[in-house]
């Protein structure tokens, strides 16, 4: 993605970086050396800006909806839940603005930064996704609650600004949730076809945000590629069940709209085309589930395993039928599976978009510590996620394969046009 | 101790660096006198650092002589007693102690550092006096690390301190903090960590505090960036001081040396823009 012919080099030698900012940023001392080793041929190698009107693998940063919430799933997650060390807002405004401009950068497949000749310096640019193709990475930046008032504080004069939507969640039946992996007062989601470049990204942000935030929980997720599945067929989780078959059309802007994007009514002006992002660290008993016998898997999700099919039926898409019953009078689809519960009367819905995570095994057992980062997003919580969440905590026939670790809530912000930042409307 | 990372940048001689200002006589351009003043600023700088780092290792040398004379003379409690505090020196004035990277091993090595039966210096008693509680069978140990700092001293002279050291001086100091001080791996046997990682951010800030008015001049936000969080630094570590000195590593909480490692993340990272100096203006 990053070819540029020798006429592009020229052109954005003289444009971007002129000799006299050049030498500015040289230095006295590098220059010369630098110059000498490897000639103006190695200078042009740090200006990295993409040649014009290439699009492919680039989702736009800029719009009035933020992306990666109803863009499709990209291959991997980077998500990142931060805590704010500093106590000033200003630098809480610079420091939104100053991501803004490094994620319209790295979203577009640039470095970030602009290329300084002074070796004395570590480069603005950590260097990991040089070469790499921008790989659909999207950056999707949300607030928690806690950045509005925090143990009573106001803590940058937005507690008046909090939505009342905005808050922990409700202690849900079996939620066994650590502390370590729940809340935050932003969160970074960095979705992207190459894990490095999701990488990439956080880690710049993070490191741009240094001394004013810090990492409170991160975690890597995934799903198949699109390159071992052509067909783009529903995931599967690490259960081996197809996650995700109806979801909310994200080509459907009335759904989107019904559902997804929080409105004028809904609440605070800032958030007007935003959402509301809910997170659960999900941990997966892998072993125990592997040793569970086909029939109770299938009547655990409400489905068949292979096909993807509501139970009795034949095929992924067709017609789920809750009251359907067996020759002797049993539902044929559980009421305490995982599919009934979900659905509810059906009128409730969310934009799922979860990863699977693997995190090597857990120390104290030597099990796969392995799951689900469940993630989706709404218009309004509180008649969304948590009356399904309530219905599942109670009754989930999964809930023998599953626990609750994390939670977290955050209010994603709406996008921004060029010239503005994200947050411009929280704090502006 | 520093593996094996023999600072390259006190070979570079200081033309390197400067070297095109004193190429061009013959033709100089207006502005080479500038460059000439901030270069030569630069090495004022440095000599002044070489003092400091002289003085460091003299007390360092004059420390070691009561630590290695207790030990000899069987005094556990007054040895463990000078044990962190003589060390502070060496830790303050590493980046020029660890230059030698035939004594730094011999003074500093860790278990697991260098072959077992070449395992000496300060760790080595470290481990007799907290591990074993004795001194018997050290006395060895104490004449030869005696032997070696003086060696140190003598051949501490000699460095040619360049600004490229003081530039990369200050981050590896917190580099050392972050990646040994910080998850208590120094000093394993006393726990007295917290001492050696006082000592590096001192030395780090020394060398912020030499360079400061060249930084000052160049981007001072930078520069009282830098000064706030060295405060912030020093905050925390005000919590954990006990007497004269500090905490032992293993009364920390998990989540105080997570807030530790954080405050030197993000004291190290607009620490590493010191090189911003070497830039004419």
């Amino acid at each position: 993605m990053k070819e540029h012919t020798p006429k592009d080099e020229i052109g954005l030698f003289t444009k971007k970086v002129s000799r006299r900012n050049m030498l500015k940023t040289a230095g006295v001392g590098g220059i010369g050396v630098v110059i000498g080793a490897s000639g103006f041929g190695g200078l042009l190698t740090l200006s990295e800006q993409r040649a014009k009107g290439q699009t492919k693998d680039i989702v736009p940063f800029y719009g009035e909806r933020q992306a990666g919430i109803t863009t499709e799933a990209q291959d991997n997650l980077y998500f990142a839940s931060l805590e704010v060390t500093t106590d000033k807002r200003s630098d809480l405004i610079q420091l939104f603005k100053d991501w803004t401009e490094a994620a319209a950068q790295m979203t577009a497949g640039n470095l970030i930064g602009e290329a300084s000749l002074n070796t004395n310096m570590p480069p603005k640019d950590t260097g990991e996704a040089k070469e790499l193709s921008p790989s659909n990475l999207t950056i999707t930046f949300g607030v928690g609650p806690t950045l509005f008032s925090k143990d009573g504080t106001d803590r940058f004069g937005l507690k008046s600004k909090r939505p009342a939507e905005l808050k922990d969640l409700p202690k849900f039946p079996l939620d066994a949730l650590e502390d370590e992996w729940s809340g935050g007062d932003i969160c970074i989601q960095a979705c992207a076809d190459d894990l490095q470049v999701a990488f990439h990204a956080v880690r710049n942000l993070v490191r741009i945000g240094r001394g004013k935030t810090i990492i409170h929980w991160a975690q890597t997720g995934f799903q198949r590629t699109k390159q071992a599945d052509s067909q783009k067929t529903t995931p599967r989780n690490l259960f081996g069940f197809k996650d995700g078959t109806v979801n909310p059309d994200t080509n459907d802007n009335k759904e989107m709209n019904e559902h997804v994007w929080v409105k004028a009514e809904d609440g605070p002006d800032w958030l007007v085309g935003g959402s509301y992002m809910v997170v659960r660290r999900i941990q997966m008993y892998i072993e125990v589930w592997d040793r569970t016998i086909l029939k109770e898997q299938e009547n655990t999700f409400g489905r068949h395993r292979d096909s993807g099919a509501p139970l009795g039926m034949k095929n992924e898409f067709d017609t789920v039928d809750l009251e359907a019953k067996d020759p002797n009078g049993n539902r044929i689809i559980p009421e305490d599976s995982h599919m009934s519960l979900s659905r509810g009367d059906g009128k409730a819905k969310i934009l799922r978009r979860p990863y699977s995570y693997a995190d090597g095994m857990d120390p104290k057992t030597g099990s796969f510590n392995a799951g689900l980062l469940f993630i989706c997003f709404q218009r309004n919580p509180s008649k969304q996620f948590i009356p399904i969440q309530e219905r599942l905590a109670k009754n989930d026939k999964l809930n023998e394969y599953i626990v609750h670790r994390g939670s977290a809530m955050f209010a994603c912000l709406p996008g921004v046009k060029k010239g503005g930042y994200i947050g411009d409307s929280l704090f502006g | 101790m520093k593996k094996a990372k023999a600072s390259l940048a006190v070979l570079l001689s200081t033309s390197l660096l400067f070297g095109c200002a004193q190429e061009k006589e013959g033709t100089k351009p207006a502005d080479d006198n500038a460059k000439e003043a901030s270069a030569s600023k630069l090495d004022d700088v440095s000599s002044e650092y070489r003092e400091y780092a002289i003085g460091e290792i003299e007390e360092f040398v004059d420390a070691t002589e009561e630590f290695t004379t207790a030990v000899s003379a069987g005094d556990i409690e007054k040895a463990k007693e000078l044990y962190a505090p003589a060390r502070m020196h060496y830790e303050r004035a590493e980046p020029i102690a660890e230059v030698f990277g035939d004594l730094d091993p011999k003074i500093d090595a860790r278990e697991g550092d260098v072959k077992d039966e070449e395992w000496g210096g300060y760790h080595r008693i470290e481990m007799g006096l907290w591990e074993e509680n004795t001194t018997k069978g050290y006395e060895k140990y104490a004449d030869q690390l005696m032997s070696d700092v003086n060696l140190l001293r003598a051949k501490v002279e000699t460095v040619e301190v360049t600004p490229d050291l003081l530039i990369t001086g200050a981050v590896d100091l917190l580099n050392e903090v972050s990646t040994s001080k910080v998850t208590g791996e120094e000093d394993r046997y006393s726990h007295t960590d917290l001492y050696d990682f006082v000592a590096n951010v001192e030395g780090a800030e020394k060398i912020y505090e030499l360079l400061n008015p060249a930084l000052k001049e160049k981007d001072a936000k930078l520069a009282a960036e830098i000064q706030q969080r060295f405060d912030d630094v020093y905050g925390l570590l005000e919590k954990h001081k006990e007497g004269n000195g500090y905490i032992s590593y293993t009364d920390l909480k998990e989540s105080e040396v997570k807030e530790l490692s954080q405050a030197i993340d993000a004291l190290a990272e607009p620490l590493s823009q010191i090189g911003i100096v070497t830039e004419e203006s």
